[in-house]
């Protein structure tokens, strides 16, 4: 049997939403190469939603297939609900994993997470800065 | 679809005469070798003519060979039953970096029973330098193991040179041959070692049988107890269609090595040239010449070999790779690191065991398929954006 799901290579295979976004609203960085997989997702916020999902992913068939499940989960909901993604719904959603890959590999919703929050970040700045 | 199988360094298929060779074993001829009646005679005398085979492969004599259930059984016998034997001499053991786990992990299973190790460095083309060998051996040194080959990267070590070292010394030398035996030639004598290791799977021969030479006199401590299977080296009912296999698969090799390795390294040398033609920012790993004649292997920077593996596999082609991904551990090669590599290009690692069955078309389709495979990937790495990038604004 192969390691992955069928939806796992379906994402791996045909990764939806890749790409870079120009003027990001935020950004988030995950990884680094000595586990060897890194992620980077920029967001594009619209009426406290997610208008646009995009990533950049160096790692494993399970860390591009995560990227592209999180991105698809992302798209078009609001901040609070993009925050509700766990690494574990991601799992769910791919059919699986294999138990090995859970930890490394699995980041994409934590590096959705810190686009947020930089997002959120860049807001409270912003205002800072209209305020004074 | 295509199919290209170009993973003989994990295992290489097993020839029909192999096969043949084993099934009477696995069917009427089943008796047990050590007993007396003539059930027991006839896997015996296929016993005797197997090790016979599997001597004059390496230039040894039949007495000398035990058999083994694989190149890691070998290795562990050889590190731990070796240094268990020298131990009144001494406690301290010297491996190369890059040797493989079996050796590695039996010298730190070693080091928790009172014996230390150390490890000799590599060069960037992974080649032990016989000096730092000399200069690692200690006046309380028993061991030296060195592996004759790499698996991972296909570099040749100066085995001969390290053995004038450890014989200068009085150390015993153990050489992993497991990758080159039946691939190139391996003569014990000439070579100037004490025990070498080797496995069935690596020319042809069944998985689940290996062997260790061991140089007549070379004292060591059986890992397995029991009856006096293997002059008493090695207990337990043998694995007799295995046995007979590997020694069939040893005489085929020492008769078609010659034309096996010619037409290997032809292969090889195309797929080593013409990649980095179709490929940028591609290296080439382990020594560019003296290396196995079906082993190339390659990182490329800024993908992962994962990644590359599943997409190659679903053309139809069977490699592997020294990713930490693909690892079982999480961690990229300690081959690759231990020849200076970043993790960053250790995890773009990809390696083709080329074997017999190949033909240049095979070569021509990885040429054809893996860079659209690499520049999709390429296309969403973080790493080859950022490179992008730095080369415009420098």
């Amino acid at each position: 049997m192969p390691i992955y799901s069928e939806k796992v290579m379906d994402h791996f295979t045909n990764p939806r939403n890749v790409g870079e976004i120009e003027n990001a609203d935020g950004i988030g960085e995950v990884g680094n190469p000595v586990c060897g997989d890194m992620m980077t997702f920029y967001i594009k916020v619209k009426d406290n939603r997610l208008e646009d999902v995009k990533y950049k992913t160096f790692g494993c068939g399970a860390a591009i297939a995560v990227s592209s499940m999180v991105s698809e989960l992302a798209k078009d909901k609001t901040l609070e609900e993009a925050m509700e993604i766990t690494p574990q719904s991601v799992v769910t959603e791919l059919d699986g994993l294999p138990t090995i890959k859970h930890h490394c590999s699995n980041l994409g919703a934590q590096a959705l997470h810190i686009a947020i929050e930089d997002y959120r970040n860049k807001q409270k700045l912003a205002g800072g800065k209209a305020n004074g | 679809m295509k199919k290209v199988y170009l993973d003989n360094t994990a295992t290489t298929p097993v020839l029909p005469e192999v096969r043949d060779a084993m099934l009477p074993f696995l069917g009427e001829s089943f008796g047990n070798p050590s007993c007396l009646h003539e059930w027991g005679d006839i896997p015996r005398d296929a016993i005797a003519l197997a090790r016979e085979q599997v001597a004059a492969l390496i230039g040894a004599s039949p007495e000398e060979i035990i058999f083994t259930a694989s190149g890691t059984e070998s290795n562990n016998f050889a590190i731990k039953g070796l240094a268990m034997a020298q131990q009144k001499k001494g406690k301290h053991i010297v491996v190369s970096a890059i040797e493989h786990f079996s050796v590695l992990n039996s010298a730190k299973t070693l080091e928790k029973m009172g014996f230390e190790y150390s490890l000799v460095p590599v060069d960037k083309y992974g080649v032990v330098d016989p000096a730092d060998v000399r200069k690692a051996i200690r006046d309380d040194t028993i061991l030296v193991s060195i592996m004759h080959a790499n698996g991972e990267v296909g570099t040749i070590e100066p085995i001969k040179e390290i053995a004038k070292v450890t014989k200068e010394k009085g150390v015993i030398f153990h050489t992993d041959a497991v990758g080159t035996t039946g691939n190139i030639p391996v003569d014990v004598t000439e070579m100037g070692v004490d025990s070498l290791s080797l496995a069935g799977n690596m020319f042809y021969g069944p998985k689940g049988i290996g062997a260790l030479w061991l140089k007549k006199g070379t004292r060591i401590l059986p890992l397995l107890d029991g009856g006096i299977q293997e002059g008493g080296r090695r207990a337990g009912t043998e694995n007799v269609a295995g046995i007979v296999g590997l020694g069939k698969a040893a005489e085929l090799a020492r008769i078609q090595m010659p034309e096996r390795s010619a037409k290997l390294v032809q292969l090889r040398d195309y797929l080593i040239t013409e990649m980095p033609k179709k490929i940028s920012h591609v290296l080439v790993t382990g020594h560019p010449q003296n290396r196995l004649p079906g082993h190339a292997s390659f990182c490329i920077e800024f993908i992962e070999g994962e990644s590359m593996l599943m997409l190659l596999n679903a053309k139809g082609v069977g490699v592997t790779s020294g990713s930490a991904c693909t690892s079982r551990a999480l961690q990229a090669s300690h081959v690759l690191l231990a020849m200076g590599l970043p993790h960053e290009i250790a995890q773009g690692s990809l390696l083709f065991g080329l074997g017999i069955d190949n033909k240049k078309e095979d070569i021509d389709y990885v040429l054809e398929v893996l860079p659209p495979i690499v520049e999709r990937l390429r296309q969403m790495s973080p790493l080859y954006s950022k490179f992008l990038k730095q080369g415009k604004g420098g």
